[in-house]
Order: C-alpha cells, then sequence, then structure tokens
C-alpha cells in the first residue's frame, strides 16, 4: 500500500498541466460552476480536447477513448480543476457514448461516436417524466412500431440544456402490457425531427438550465433502437451507474474550497479576517475533512475498478457524499460573503451581468450557485434512491 | 497509488483473525474482562510467536521487516473482536519510542517488548492536562547523571498489565511551553511508583499512576530530554493511526451486527429490516464505516510525510473517525432497540468502545482545532 505516484505519472501530469495552460481559452478560467454559458463556451474545451484525443478519458481506446489508467484519470481531473476548467458535459461522453458502445451496433458507433468525442453533436437525456421520477421505470412515453419506423409520443422533463441539443437519447415504453421494468426501449433520437418541442424551465437561480420536452407522433427509424426491443432498462441502469462514478467531483470541490478559504480571508468580522474566526474556520476543516474521506473512498474504488470490477453500488456512496459536500461548499461560500449574497446580477435587465459592480465579483453568483446545487442530491437518482440501492445490493435488505 | 496488502500481511490479518475466532469469541472475553487479572498473558505470548509484536518493525531492530500497515492490519482484527491486550500501548507506543532510541535502549528494550516479555504503557495524560500533550506538571529534574521524576498520570491504559512504563515529563520551561519536554522509561517496579488499578468501561484496565521522587538513569531518557515534543507527536499520531484502524473493526462488526438483527427481529408482523427509515439510517452507518477505512488508510499512508502533512492527516482522520464511530454506536443501539441496552448482547460492548476511542489521544474538537490551527500556520507560510 502507498500513495506514490510513479516517474511516468509524474511526467504525464507535467504533459497535460503544459496541455491545459497552453490550450484552455484564457476567458473561460473559473467558469466551471457556471449554467447559464452560450452552446460555444459550453464545447471550446471539448472541441480542443476531440482534436488532441483526450475528450473520452474514461473510455477504452478502440473507441477512441484515452485508454487511461485510474491514477491518470485522477491526475486529469486534479490538473483541470486548478483552472476549474468547463469539462466536456456528461450526456454525451459519459453517459449515451458508453451505451452506444457497449450495447449499439456497429453502425450506431460508426454514426454517432465521433460526434460525441469531437464535441459537434450535443446530446440531450430523455429520461424524467412529469409523473415518473424516482419512480423512472413508471414512465409512459410510447413508442409505437409502425413499419420500419418508431412512433413516438409523451412528455420528458428536466432534459438539461436540450435547447442545445442535436440528439437526444430517450426511455420509452415499446410493450405496454409489460411490468413496469420490462418493456422499456432505448431509443436514439434526432433533435430535429417533427413533432418535437423544446420548453424552457426556468430555475430558482433565474437560469434556463433545464427544459420540458413534448413529443407527438415523433416518427424515428427503427435502426435508431439500441440494442434489444424492451431491453432499455438493462441500458439504463447501466448509464446510471456510469453517470455516478464521476459524480464525486474531488477535484472540484478540493478547489472550491481553496477558492472559500480566499473569500474568507478577505472577508472581515469584527475587524479581523473570516478565516481566523474559529466557529466559521472550523467549519471549513470539516468539509475538508468529510472531502479527504470522499476523496480516498474514490480512490479506493478507482483501485477496485481497475482490478477489473466495474462501476457497482460503491458508486452510490461516491454519489451521496459528493453531492453533500458540494452543496455544502456552496453553502459555506454564501455565509462567507455576508450581506452581499443578496443582490441578484441576473436580476438587472439591459445590464451585462459581467459588469454588475455591487459587491465583491466574488459575491455575484454565491446565492445562485448555492441555489442551483440543491438539484445535486436530486439528480441522477435522489440521494434517497441511492441509499435503496445500497440497502438492496450491499446491505441486501 | 497502490491500495493492496502483500502476502505477510494478508497472512498476519488471516492467523489472527482465526486466532480471534477459536480463542476469542464473546463468552470467553466477557469471562477475561471480568477475571482478576483483566487479560490474558498466555494469548499475549501467542500474538508474540505469530509475530504480531514483531510485524511493524525493521530487520534490524529485531522485527519482520512491515511499517504502520502491518500495525494497521492487527489492529483491525483486535477492532473486530474487541481484544483488550495492550498492542496499542506496548508495541505502537512504547514500540514507537523505542525503535527511536539508543542501540542500548532497543538492546535492553525493544528486543524483550517484541518477544512479549516486557509489556510497556504509555504514561502521558494528566488530571488537568486534557489532551494537551505539553501540558504537564510530572517533572523530571537533573539528578547527577540521572533524573528524578516526580507527579500523576491519570488513565494509564494497560499499565497494570505492564512492567515498564513510557513517561513523559517536564525537564524546563513553564506547564504548557512546548520546549522542555522529556520522554522517560521507567520499570513499573522501581522505588517511589505506585498505582491504583481500576477497569475501564470499555473492558480494559488502566491505572493512576504516581511517581514520588523516582531516581532513574541517564539512558532512561528516549531523544532528547529537552525538546522531546516533536517525537511525542510523531509517535502520538501512529497512535491515532492505529487507534482509528481498531475503530473501524469494531465499526464494521457493528455495522453488519445491526443489519443481521434487523433481519431477524420482526415487528408488525415483518422484519424491521424492511422498513425505509431503518434501512437508510443502516446505509448511513455503512457509509461512515467505509470512509473511516478511507481516513485510516489515508493517515497511515501519510505518516512518514513531512511534520504539517502527517499531522494534519491524523487529525482529519481521528475527528472523522471520532464522529463516525458515534454514529454507528448509537444508531446499532437504537435499532437493537431494548435488547441493545442489554449487556448479554455483544453490541453494546462495541458501542462502548467505540465511544471510549473518540475520548483516546484527543477528541473530535480536539482535532477540528488541531487541524484548523495547522491549516491556518499552512497558509500564513503560503502567504510569505
Amino acid at each position: 500500500m502507498n500513495l506514490d505516484f510513479t516517474p511516468e505519472e509524474n511526467a504525464f501530469r507535467e504533459e497535460v498541466r503544459a496541455f491545459i495552460r497552453d490550450n484552455y481559452p484564457k476567458e473561460l478560467t473559473n467558469m466551471g460552476s457556471r449554467e447559464d454559458l452560450t452552446r460555444d463556451q459550453f464545447l471550446a474545451w471539448h472541441k480542443i480536447l476531440g482534436k488532441k484525443g483526450w475528450s473520452a478519458v474514461a473510455w477504452p481506446k478502440k473507441y477512441g477513448g484515452t485508454g487511461w489508467t485510474s491514477t491518470q484519470r485522477y491526475i486529469w481531473s486534479e490538473e483541470n480543476a486548478r483552472v476549474d476548467a468547463l469539462m466536456p458535459l456528461p450526456f454525451g461522453v459519459s453517459m449515451v457514448g458508453p451505451v452506444i458502445y457497449t450495447f449499439g451496433s456497429e453502425e450506431q458507433k460508426a454514426k454517432h461516436l465521433p460526434g460525441i468525442l469531437s464535441g459537434d453533436v450535443w446530446w440531450a437525456q430523455g429520461y424524467s417524466e412529469p409523473g415518473a421520477g424516482s419512480d423512472l421505470a413508471s414512465l409512459k412515453t410510447t413508442a409505437v412500431r409502425d413499419g420500419d419506423h418508431y412512433v413516438i409520443n409523451g412528455q420528458k422533463t428536466w432534459t438539461t440544456l436540450a435547447q442545445h441539443a442535436d440528439w437526444g437519447f430517450f426511455l420509452c415504453r415499446t410493450d405496454p402490457s409489460a411490468k413496469s421494468q420490462e418493456g422499456i426501449s432505448f431509443i436514439l433520437v434526432d433533435m430535429k425531427t417533427p413533432g418535437i418541442e423544446v420548453r424552457p424551465i426556468k430555475l430558482i437561480d433565474g437560469t434556463h438550465e433545464v427544459n420540458e420536452t413534448w413529443l407527438t407522433d415523433v416518427r424515428v427509424p427503427v435502426e435508431n433502437l439500441v440494442g434489444k426491443e424492451n431491453e432499455g432498462w438493462t441500458y439504463a441502469k447501466f448509464l446510471l451507474a456510469h453517470e455516478r462514478s464521476g459524480i464525486a467531483g474531488v477535484a472540484r470541490s478540493k478547489r472550491g474550497i481553496e477558492r472559500l478559504r480566499d473569500i474568507a480571508s478577505s472577508e472581515t468580522i469584527d475587524g479581523t479576517p473570516l478565516i481566523l474566526n474559529g466557529d466559521f474556520s472550523r467549519k471549513i476543516s470539516q468539509l475538508e475533512i468529510d472531502l479527504t474521506a470522499l476523496e480516498f473512498t474514490e480512490l479506493r474504488t478507482l483501485a477496485s475498478e481497475a482490478a477489473g470490477k466495474g462501476p457497482g453500488p460503491e458508486s452510490s456512496i461516491l454519489k451521496i457524499k459528493g453531492t453533500e459536500i458540494q452543496q455544502r461548499l456552496t453553502e459555506l461560500t454564501l455565509e462567507a460573503v455576508g450581506n452581499y449574497g443578496a443582490p441578484y446580477a441576473r436580476g438587472m435587465d439591459g445590464h451585462g451581468i459581467n459588469d454588475f459592480g455591487v459587491g465583491p465579483e466574488y459575491s455575484n453568483f454565491a446565492a445562485d450557485t448555492y441555489f442551483n446545487m440543491r438539484k445535486t442530491s436530486i439528480y441522477g437518482g435522489s440521494n434517497e434512491i441511492q441509499r435503496n440501492i445500497i440497502t438492496k445490493m450491499i446491505l441486501g435488505l | 497509488m497502490d491500495f493492496n496488502f502483500t502476502e505477510e500481511q494478508t497472512m498476519i490479518r488471516d492467523s489472527l483473525a482465526r486466532l480471534i475466532k477459536d480463542q476469542y469469541d464473546f463468552d470467553t472475553r466477557r469471562k477475561v474482562v471480568a477475571s482478576k487479572e483483566g487479560w490474558r498473558p498466555k494469548m499475549w505470548a501467542q500474538f508474540a510467536e505469530l509475530g504480531l509484536l514483531a510485524a511493524p518493525f525493521s530487520e534490524e531492530d529485531g522485527g519482520l521487516g512491515g511499517g504502520p500497515i502491518d500495525a494497521m492490519v492487527v489492529m483491525e482484527e483486535f477492532g473486530k473482536g474487541l481484544v483488550v491486550e495492550p498492542f496499542l500501548q506496548s508495541v505502537v507506543v512504547g514500540g514507537g519510542f523505542l525503535k527511536r532510541g539508543t542501540e542500548g535502549q532497543k538492546a535492553e528494550h525493544l528486543a524483550p517488548m517484541i518477544a512479549g516479555e516486557r509489556v510497556f504503557a504509555f504514561a502521558y495524560a494528566e488530571p488537568k492536562g486534557r489532551y494537551n500533550l505539553a501540558d504537564l506538571e510530572t517533572t523530571a529534574k537533573k539528578d547527577g547523571a540521572g533524573w528524578k521524576i516526580s507527579g500523576h498520570k491519570a488513565v494509564v491504559v494497560g499499565a497494570p498489565w505492564a512492567s515498564h512504563l513510557i513517561v513523559t515529563a517536564r525537564t524546563a520551561g513553564g506547564r504548557r511551553d512546548t520546549k522542555g519536554i522529556g520522554v522517560f522509561i521507567v520499570a513499573k517496579d522501581a522505588k517511589g511508583v505506585t498505582t491504583r488499578d481500576y477497569p475501564t468501561v470499555d473492558g480494559r484496565r488502566a491505572s493512576e499512576v504516581h511517581f514520588d521522587n523516582v531516581s532513574v538513569g541517564a539512558d532512561a531518557a528516549i531523544g532528547d530530554a529537552a525538546n522531546g515534543l516533536p517525537l511525542i507527536e510523531r509517535v502520538t499520531d501512529e497512535a491515532i493511526a492505529a487507534l482509528c484502524a481498531e475503530a473501524c473493526g469494531a465499526m464494521k462488526v457493528a455495522q453488519t451486527m445491526t443489519v443481521e438483527y434487523s433481519r431477524q427481529r420482526k415487528q408488525f408482523g415483518t422484519p424491521i429490516g424492511k422498513f425505509q427509515v431503518l434501512q437508510h439510517k443502516m446505509v448511513d452507518m455503512f457509509m461512515e464505516a467505509e470512509q473511516s477505512v478511507s481516513m485510516t488508510y489515508m493517515a497511515t499512508l501519510k505518516l512518514d510525510e513531512d511534520d504539517v502533512t502527517r499531522k494534519k492527516a491524523a487529525s482529519a482522520a481521528k475527528v472523522r473517525i471520532g464522529q463516525a464511530g458515534r454514529f454507528v454506536g448509537q444508531n446499532a443501539i437504537q435499532i437493537h432497540g431494548g435488547m441493545g441496552m442489554t449487556d448479554e448482547l455483544a453490541i453494546g460492548h462495541y458501542f462502548k468502545r467505540l465511544t471510549i476511542i473518540d475520548s483516546e489521544f484527543g477528541n473530535v474538537d480536539h482535532h477540528l482545532k488541531r487541524y484548523t490551527d495547522l491549516s491556518a500556520a499552512d497558509m500564513a507560510v503560503a502567504a510569505e
């Protein structure tokens, strides 16, 4: 047992650090937790990485991934967190990509994987419905076979950033007579197909991050079915486990704590820096200690994955603890800025939010970010659902 | 990075687990704890024979070439079996000081300790010192070539079983000064040493130890008698890592016992393990125990890094494990219901051990403050 990096790993760190320094778009530094960016901003780093062959760090080499070891991936995320880089969005690279190369046809691989890798094609996730949240298997959107097409009808919701999407992956019921988890299929849909309407949902932080997606008689070629008909639930679960494994966000939270310490050093309380206030500094310590526990739990999980086990139910721990820490971090950041948590930068009509000019710059989105991050314990299978998974899969109850 | 155990470490774990299963079942432990001696010297001899007492020492020091990871493996199994014998006190702490002593001290003390013939206890805490290792009223005064030690040491765990004590004492300076502290080896049968022995709530034995002008030779001092605190802190951090491993073992058992109980116990016509409110509590217990293992690995693997890194790692682990132990212990009792309150079930004994672990070598509050102070010092250095 040891924590040492090999000389090769240290050389790798130098290499990626230099690449990030020379290639990461300067104007996007420290924008990683912003939700209100343009499509081009979101994709800028992804496209650069696509050209370099580094956009899919967890994919096997044969599908265009880096084939990096878990330690290399750990180093990679640490180095990106140093600039709070806008990483490739998860919907293509982390979600649908692994489903396509694991369960998809050769044609689907050839057609879709290149666009996911390059960042040219934006994917959206059609899972949740108004009546199917935590109980996802109760979804009602139907796909009815009509010749060589499926005809899809229904309503999806919380479709993240679907306003930019080129393609979507949708869970649809193909066998209405089957039990809830059976009879579901995993279908790829071109978002330009007639009958799709994407309507914005405004969130409590004022951003347009998610949408309702209405599907009315949407005709999709049958070759867009992934794997077998009525076995989509298996692929959906596979996808969620993959989604969870990167969800801990350790490197980013480490960077967040550094930033919190900087803020607390600038803010004062009774004439001394907030960081020297015992009550507040111990809250930061507790958070950092909890993050260390998460980090080493993730490292242990990565090590056992490297030993040949895929992401298992242990990844639920990473999801629960990772999101709790991300939320706590934004909560403490809001506490740290004091009175200047209240001014609403996005609420000024006719003004760019970049020249808001009220309070210190770091206070501008403290509250919005705190509000926004409440989503993390709800999405990706709520933290209560994760506890159900651990109950069943690990405790065996 | 590597989280695998060596073959030797796995062998230690397996043979110790077998020994505990065969000879340290819960009923046997209860009898031992209630006996006049409170421990089994014969069991200690078996541990020595198995090589446990030699495992964490280098071959030059008469050990098997292992280190802190080996101690971690042993302590986790001790935690699972609620073993009372003083591996932490004699091997981790006693051995931790002695291996940094002179060749003469090693020959005189370390070799018989590894053989199981000498047993050490750590007399560091004082009635008014709480968790501050430097808050010492016990004094060691120069006396010719040697020293004269006087003072009162509190709750010296394992002292009733020990042949020798490692004693911290003030050699110069004021009561809480960080300089002017020495570490001394004192034979328990030395003239002027008196003890009042008693049981602890978690099944072990401890003593109040009084030193009344106890004469020791120059060779009793380990390291720099004028500046021993850095060594004391180092060995104490090693003890914290080992103690965390013991807590992990105890937590794992308490957590799995609780899940098992919830499968058997029926109320409202169904096993209580079917109730979601209890399921989620048990998931939280599981996560606390898992994260404790992660923190124990982390602290153990960082023992040989620079002082600040090592101290922060040990304190971080002690904070997390103090909190986790309390959570797991309390909820284990709660889910066991009335049965959890009975002396007859093992679960209450795990709860008691986990409770006391938090207060050994500094509790959550103490280590959260230590961690915070070290972080502030770190930031000040970075800002310069």
